[in-house]
């Protein structure tokens, strides 16, 4: 079992090796030290993979339970106009504690939003992809009605902090994404909780019947999901000092379930990996970095994109196929398919 | 509508109460049902609020302004019933109009731009189709790979909005057809409908159609029973291919121009627009009529937004979440009442 788990993440790791060695080469500075803050293409990356950490490690989640969630690009919109319009009538910006506050306050609203999620998953037994393709729809609509379809702007330096700051030589952003990393690794490895998400992912009935709280579980990995990815949200309208709501997150569920598949993490549910979607999030950012720095237009990230998701799942196919035709009856088989 | 109704659904409603005279629709058109209601009742309620909502013009322009949505949600209705999934459609869509936009400007003989556009897209959906059947990878995924395979062609081969100055191309744009007095569509209009009809047959009449149903219904006992599951579930992709691709064709004869960020998103609108229709998302169940009927109402809640003319376009997606919501409600008290 552990040579089929260190099979799985060796070609992303491989390929993230790959492609750190080519920016080392291409890029001027790689990591350096300027006014006691690191620096250079890789700390950019690290810096710019923390928004698709963070939905990526939310949506880990969510998909070990058997769901998935696509409203999570509507979610960071929503969180980045509340708490721009918000932010935008302080009579001081500048000020710590409110604007921590309405960090606080865009969290818990994009909690509620996963709230929501869950309810419908494991109250009202919708499918995870439906349930969370009616947020994903009206979100956006949402998060355009409360910004009145107008970009908001805000200077605001310590909301500018969670994004460009620095501290202790290292970006904010970077810290926020490891310290929820280690969060969530800390809770699902050292706890019993990990185990029951497996369990639930594996069969919601069967785990119900052993006596775990499978609905209880399955509505908290989508709040614990929500409020990941309002934090995305709040980080990218951060970056760029404004609440965009058409722009904002927009894609990225798609993104976040790429690197979680990159990580190994089955989208039927009943395992999952935290370090492996990070390692995936963190690839994909480096991967769209490291098509600009050889010089091959943007627009072609895409295509990159699309080959290294092809090359991956047929890399990762033959222990799939053999963890599906050898282990199991073919009907979990057909049930992956249709699941999906 | 009622003229299809020969899938392999097991006809749970028959009369077990002969003196039970009470008319009730079977459990699986009642999601159409209510769909139509809601269609009619959008319909009425326009037409009371709002001065010349009631011209036929206001109706027959529907099928005009949605005839690209239909196409490709005409394909996703295959996909969805055999349980699968198709993202990459909106991305297909925009890769066909960039490709249709430079091979005309290259100087291609229409009539040798067409078929090829069309081979290409149903080329893409039967690739998908393979990796998903042979490879066993999840459709989600599959597809999404498609997605970024076909928008990324796309921007490469041009990122500006190619305008297509083809005189068969224009003069298709430019036709009209005359319905009656006041009452003018386009040639995509009617090509929209005839993939609707053509569906619709293949689905309610032909071996394929029944076999799309018994897979999406449970793929296991389709394979038991011997049926092609795996060329279905190819030709389901491909199908939705070449219905995006279609699409591709109809938006470069409307816009007359190609341009790589086209169809953005359609994907999930073509997705909503069957889940309103009444298909159900697992698969096994659902019509091409109940997708006509979903299509035509996000197009309606849209005109009625236009007519209103104060309302924010951001409550467009707010209405379809709303709709969108009841109505997999809806399906899920159905589907379990009818257990």
């Amino acid at each position: 079992m552990i040579s089929i788990f260190k099979n799985r993440l060796f070609w992303p790791a491989a390929i993230l090796v790959v492609l750190l060695v080519i920016n080392m080469f291409t890029s001027r500075q790689f990591v350096t030290v300027q006014d006691g803050h690191l620096f250079g293409t890789l700390i950019d990356i690290l810096r710019n993979s923390a928004p698709l950490i963070l939905v990526g490690l939310g949506m880990t989640l969510v998909i070990s339970t058997g769901g998935i969630d696509l409203s999570v690009g509507s979610v960071m919109a929503i969180s980045a106009a509340v708490a721009c319009l918000l932010i935008q009538d302080l009579d001081d910006q500048n000020s710590v504690g409110p604007v921590l506050l309405i960090i606080g306050i865009a969290i818990v609203v994009s909690m509620l939003m996963g709230l929501w999620n869950g309810a419908l998953v494991a109250i009202i037994g919708i499918q995870p992809i439906i349930a969370t393709l009616i947020l994903m729809v009206a979100g956006r609509g949402i998060a355009q009605l409360i910004t009145d379809g107008q970009i908001i702007n805000v200077q605001s330096g310590p909301y500018a902090t969670i994004a460009s700051g620095f501290f202790a030589a290292l970006p904010v952003a970077l810290l926020i994404a490891v310290a929820a990393t280690a969060l969530i690794l800390l809770l699902t490895r050292r706890t019993a909780l990990g185990l029951l998400l497996e369990s639930v992912g594996g069969s919601p009935t069967a785990s119900r019947l052993a006596g775990i709280g499978a609905r209880r579980l399955t509505i908290m990995v989508y709040v614990v999901a929500g409020g990941l990815a309002g934090l995305a949200g709040l980080i990218y309208s951060a970056n760029i000092k404004s609440a965009d709501s058409i722009s904002a997150g927009n894609l990225i569920e798609l993104d976040a379930i790429l690197a979680v598949v990159i990580g190994g993490t089955a989208l039927v549910g009943g395992r999952f990996s935290i370090i492996g979607t990070v390692l995936g999030a963190v690839l994909i950012q480096t991967l769209a970095v490291t098509v600009v720095a050889i010089g091959i237009p943007s627009e072609a990230n895409l295509l990159f994109k699309a080959v290294v998701v092809v090359a991956l799942c047929l890399f990762q196919s033959p222990t799939l196929r053999e963890k599906v035709f050898g282990r199991l009856t073919p009907r979990s088989a057909a049930g992956a398919e249709v699941t999906a | 509508m009622t003229t299809v109704d020969m899938t392999p659904v097991t006809e749970k409603g028959a009369p077990t109460n002969p003196r039970r005279r009470v008319y009730r629709p079977n459990a699986k058109y009642i999601p159409i049902i209510a769909t139509l209601s809601l269609l009619m009742i959008m319909y009425s309620s326009g037409v009371a609020n709002y001065e010349n909502f009631g011209d036929p013009s206001v109706f027959v322009n529907l099928f005009r302004d949605n005839a690209v949505l239909l196409v490709v949600a005409v394909g996703m209705t295959f996909v969805i019933l055999t349980g699968g999934i198709d993202l990459s459609v909106g991305a297909v869509i925009s890769l066909t109009t960039v490709l249709t936009a430079t091979l005309l400007k290259g100087g291609w003989p229409p009539l040798v731009v067409l078929p090829t556009v069309l081979a290409l897209g149903a080329l893409i959906g039967a690739g998908q189709g393979a990796v998903i059947h042979f490879f066993k990878v999840e459709p989600f995924i599959a597809t999404l790979a498609g997605l970024f395979l076909a928008r990324g062609t796309a921007l490469t081969i041009n990122q500006e909005s190619i305008p297509i100055r083809d005189e068969m191309w224009k003069a298709i744009s430019e036709y009209r057809i005359v319905l009656a007095e006041g009452v003018v569509t386009k040639p995509i209009a009617v090509v929209a409908l005839l993939a609707v009809l053509i569906a619709a047959v293949t689905l309610a009449w032909t071996r394929f159609g029944r076999n799309v149903y018994a897979i999406g219904g449970n793929a296991d006992s389709a394979l038991l029973m011997g049926l092609p599951v795996g060329r279905t579930k190819i030709a389901v992709y491909t199908l939705s291919g070449f219905c995006a691709a279609l699409g591709g064709v109809l938006f470069s004869i409307n816009s007359t121009s190609g341009w790589a960020l086209q169809g953005n998103g359609l994907e999930l609108d073509a997705i909503a627009a069957c889940v309103i229709g009444g298909v159900l998302l697992t698969g096994g169940s659902g019509y091409v009529w109940g997708t006509l009927l979903g299509v035509l109402v996000t197009g309606l809640i849209q005109t009625i937004i236009n007519f209103q003319g104060d309302l924010n376009s951001a409550w467009t997606r707010i209405i379809v979440g709303v709709l969108l919501f009841a109505f997999i409600v809806l399906q899920r008290l159905v589907t379990r009442k009818a257990r």
